[in-house]
């Protein structure tokens, strides 16, 4: 099975600090990572090809440097990497961002399943993988803890707070994975990683894509930010614990009385 | 000159560092607590290829070279000790000899699996009268037919017990001294061979050391490594290439000293403010960090001569005790520095002053360093 996981190089925001006059992020010095999802989704991708046999390609869109998260990937045992790159996509909102990797997912031709981690750790949109579902006109599940195949039906475990559903998905589909111990990403190999740094990595800019130039990059993005800040901190909820039920709402009556709110 | 490592070294050091921080680290302590040998991160190691780094793929090993090797060591001996000499016995005192004086049957045999991880190395030579004095031993070996019987025991066996596979010496001709030891691949199975004593240590205490005994051992003359009487060259360079392995491990150790007393020393606050705000702290630091970088810079020459084949046993023995001696002062300065936390359990810097120690002491102890290196410059 051809299976094509799309992955994004983030900050590593357990190192992120932020400036307290812009409230931004202080991206300088920070290092970049594999967004820890994708690494779910790379597993996914490896796991499906265990089993089922075919090829992993990762796509990347991002500056040169997205390389890095490119070859961690391979290092994992991915077999190809793509990088998509062009000061032409520079800017890109999400909408921009899943048009184009549409199109490069469409120059790659066959495919049977693409996968996503279920949002990035920077902008935490969850847009772009359900995006490409709708640029490709192909059907999406989020949120997938488990993943099976029999022929071109895939079985997919989506989990929610209170459990998770059965959801059986004609291929080809995008599915975004979430942090999950089914897959649970795993270490590079030495050899894995003394390959991916062998590994020549394809630079596709836009006249390697079919695609109108207006929705590339800024131009393409009708998302647009006014402001960043930090949201008010809210304050933390109180958990009543008794004995019994009865106990515990007339403790809930009294507080709620004495704030007058009853 | 070129001070860089390559893109390679830099991503295996990515690569096992990731593997350290995540499933080594965070037993560590309790593994020294209650001297428990990891098989499991062992094997773990083994599966991801960090046992044959420096080996030719065709013995199952990935083809790259000493200095990834020492990176590596040095990556897990960073926050664990233990686990990093055992690693440095396997890949450098089992697995060498055998790459260097075995025959091919003996490397597909033996090497391979060693490289691919799927067996555990160790090396026995000292005796409990024979430590620097190697060839004072009295373990001996006769031949018998297509066969040698070995009897006697040897000490401090890092590995042993775990390990599958023994490199081991033994006299074939005691008259002959020096030239009268022989080298000998014994596997862990074999009758006649058994554990004894496991030493009960100071520091590295989630590695572990036993007693071998031999009575009436039989080992195929096959599995003889080298030719009969070269025990005693094949115990002395292999050991030339296991002092680079625990000088990656002092670094690593005092490494991981220097970070935490970096850490601390910003977020302690005496007398209202950082304590690395004084220059004693941060004088110290600076100290500290020199000495670690001055026996990284020693240890990856040793191993870079050792990757092109240049003679190494001068600089390996330089990078030893420099750098073990760099471990044991910048661990005792990290405990210095974290003062009466230092000195708890609660934090790890009194366990990485006490794996320190035993740097200086094994695989040649530092005064036998200095004769390595006096012999070699007076030459």
């Amino acid at each position: 099975m051809e299976i094509i996981v799309c992955v994004k190089q983030v900050p590593d925001t357990t190192e992120v600090k932020i400036d307290p006059v812009t409230n931004t992020l202080i991206r300088q010095g920070v290092p970049s990572i594999v967004n820890p999802f994708d690494k779910n989704a790379i597993e996914a991708a490896l796991q499906l090809k265990e089993a089922y046999g075919g090829k992993v390609t990762v796509l990347s869109m991002g500056p040169p440097q997205a390389k890095d998260a490119l070859k961690e990937c391979l290092a994992m045992g991915a077999d190809a990497a793509i990088l998509i790159s062009d000061r032409a996509f520079g800017g890109s909102d999400t909408l921009a961002t899943s048009y184009t990797l549409a199109a490069a997912i469409r120059k790659l031709g066959a495919y049977d399943i693409i996968l996503y981690g279920k949002q990035a750790i920077d902008g935490d949109t969850a847009q772009v993988g359900p995006e490409t579902a709708e640029h490709l006109g192909i059907a999406q599940v989020t949120y997938a803890s488990k993943i099976e195949v029999t022929d071109s039906l895939a079985t997919i475990e989506r989990e929610h707070e209170e459990g998770y559903e059965v959801i059986e998905v004609k291929l080809p589909a995008v599915v975004t994975i979430i942090k999950t111990l089914n897959y649970e990403p795993r270490y590079p190999t030495v050899k894995g990683t003394m390959k991916a740094n062998r590994a020549e990595i394809p630079v596709w800019t836009a006249a390697d894509l079919t695609v109108k130039a207006e929705r590339l990059g800024l131009t393409g993005s009708p998302t647009q930010v006014r402001k960043i800040f930090t949201p008010p901190r809210r304050v933390q909820g109180v958990l009543i614990q008794k004995d019994t039920a009865r106990e515990a709402v007339a403790d809930l009556l009294q507080r709620l009385s004495d704030a007058k709110i009853v | 000159m070129n001070f860089v490592l390559t893109p390679e070294q830099e991503d295996i050091r990515k690569m096992v560092r990731e593997f350290a921080e995540k499933s080594v680290a965070p037993t560590a302590a309790e593994r020294d607590e209650k001297e428990l040998f990891p098989r499991n991160i062992f094997d773990q190691m083994g599966e991801l290829g960090i046992f044959g780094l420096p080996y030719p793929e065709e013995y199952g090993g990935a083809g790259s070279d000493f200095v990834s090797y020492a990176i590596a060591v040095e990556e897990i001996s960073r926050v664990c000790g233990s686990t990093g000499i055992g690693l440095s016995v396997h890949v450098s005192l089992c697995a060498w000899p055998i790459f260097k004086y075995g025959t091919e049957e003996q490397k597909q045999k033996y090497l391979r699996p060693l490289a691919e991880g799927t067996k555990l190395g160790a090396f026995g030579l000292t005796e409990p009268n024979a430590g620097t004095d190697a060839a004072a031993g009295s373990t001996i070996a006769v031949k018998d037919g297509d066969s040698y019987i070995i009897n006697g025991s040897k000490v401090f066996n890092t590995n042993g017990g775990e390990a599958e596979i023994e490199v081991i010496f033994a006299a074939t001709d005691k008259a002959a001294g020096l030239k009268g030891l022989s080298a000998f691949i014994v596997e862990k199975d074999t009758p006649g061979f058994r554990f004894g004593k496991k030493e009960v240590k100071m520091g590295i205490r989630s590695s572990v050391q036993r007693e071998l005994i031999f009575e009436n051992c039989r080992v195929p003359a096959a599995n003889m490594l080298g030719k009969e009487g070269e025990g005693f060259k094949i115990a002395m360079t292999t050991l030339d290439g296991g002092r680079i392995g625990v000088a990656a491990q002092s670094v690593g150790i005092a490494q991981g000293a220097l970070e935490a007393a970096i850490k601390y020393s910003k977020e302690r606050i005496q007398f209202g403010k950082p304590i690395a705000a004084n220059q004693a702290i941060s004088f110290m630091l600076a100290d500290m960090a020199t000495k670690v970088d001055a026996a990284r810079l020693l240890t990856y020459r040793a191993a870079y001569h050792k990757s092109h084949h240049i003679s190494y046993a001068k600089e390996a023995a330089m990078a030893k005790m420099f750098a073990s001696d760099a471990a044991m002062s910048v661990t005792t300065d990290a405990v210095q520095i974290f003062g009466g936390y230092g000195y708890s359990r609660e934090y790890p810097v009194e366990r990485m002053m006490r794996d320190a120690k035993i740097t200086q002491i094994y695989e040649g102890t530092n005064q036998a360093m200095r004769m390595v290196v006096s012999g070699s410059i007076l030459r």
